[in-house]
């Protein structure tokens, strides 16, 4: 699945995305966080607080128990701020 | 009518609202933001989600047409870096009557600053910080809810 980062996720990680294969038992958004901070210290960092990310299934705003299966596109970033 | 647009260069206010005027309506309603400054901000820079950002606006304009009977609505957002006094969204509606044409503008500023894909980071001369999500903004685009 093609992930993709914005404002300071994308800056605490370092890139502006990455395709990656979620193993089986994640389902949700909420699991794939839990799997992602595995990856490396700078996931755990960038993912550390989940009240202050929000995220995207295929360009809409979904909450933290909607399922990934079949999107193509996962968008992590923060609070909007636009306006 | 639906218009958005999330644009680097400027918007021509007067344009805009032609537009709209031309559609014959009694009613035309405006709002203009103007990048703030004070507590020593010099300017700021939107990073935005393409695709997605344009869709959220269409998403919330067809909310308030179904809403309030409305002929047109238009929202533009600039993108990139802005110095203080810049302008930076626009949104005008248009109805035939004034008090649909004042209450979707409200409700289309208040949508946009919850569900619009935008990030938003000032500048203190060569410093930049992310601005936090304010809780009033929250609170706002959820009182449409009641």
């Amino acid at each position: 699945m093609k992930l993709v980062y914005f404002a300071r996720v994308r800056e605490a990680l370092g890139c502006d995305g990455e395709d990656v294969d979620f193993p089986a038992a994640v389902q949700s958004v909420g699991d794939a966080l839990d799997w992602l901070v595995t990856l490396s210290p700078r996931h755990a960092d960038a993912f550390a607080d989940r009240s202050k990310l929000r995220f995207a299934l295929d360009q809409r705003m979904v909450k933290s128990d909607a399922l990934v299966a079949g999107a193509s596109e996962f968008a992590i970033f923060p609070p909007v701020t636009g306006g | 009518m639906i218009r958005v647009s999330v644009q680097r260069e400027a918007f021509d206010i007067a344009a805009e609202i032609g537009a709209l005027e031309a559609s014959g309506v009694g009613a035309l309603a405006t709002f203009t933001g103007i990048v703030r400054g004070g507590d020593g901000v010099t300017a700021i820079e939107l990073e935005h989600y393409p695709g997605m950002t344009e869709a959220s606006l269409s998403d919330i304009c067809e909310a308030a047409q179904e809403r309030w009977a409305l002929t047109g609505c238009t929202i533009i957002h600039r993108v990139g870096r802005l110095d203080v006094g810049a302008p930076i969204v626009l949104v005008v509606t248009a109805a035939p009557h004034r008090a649909a044409a004042l209450e979707a503008c409200a409700f289309l500023i208040d949508r946009l600053k919850t569900d619009a894909p935008f990030w938003k980071r000032e500048y203190r001369g060569d410093t930049a910080l992310w601005v936090e999500q304010k809780a009033s903004d929250v609170e706002r685009g959820q009182d449409w809810d009641g």
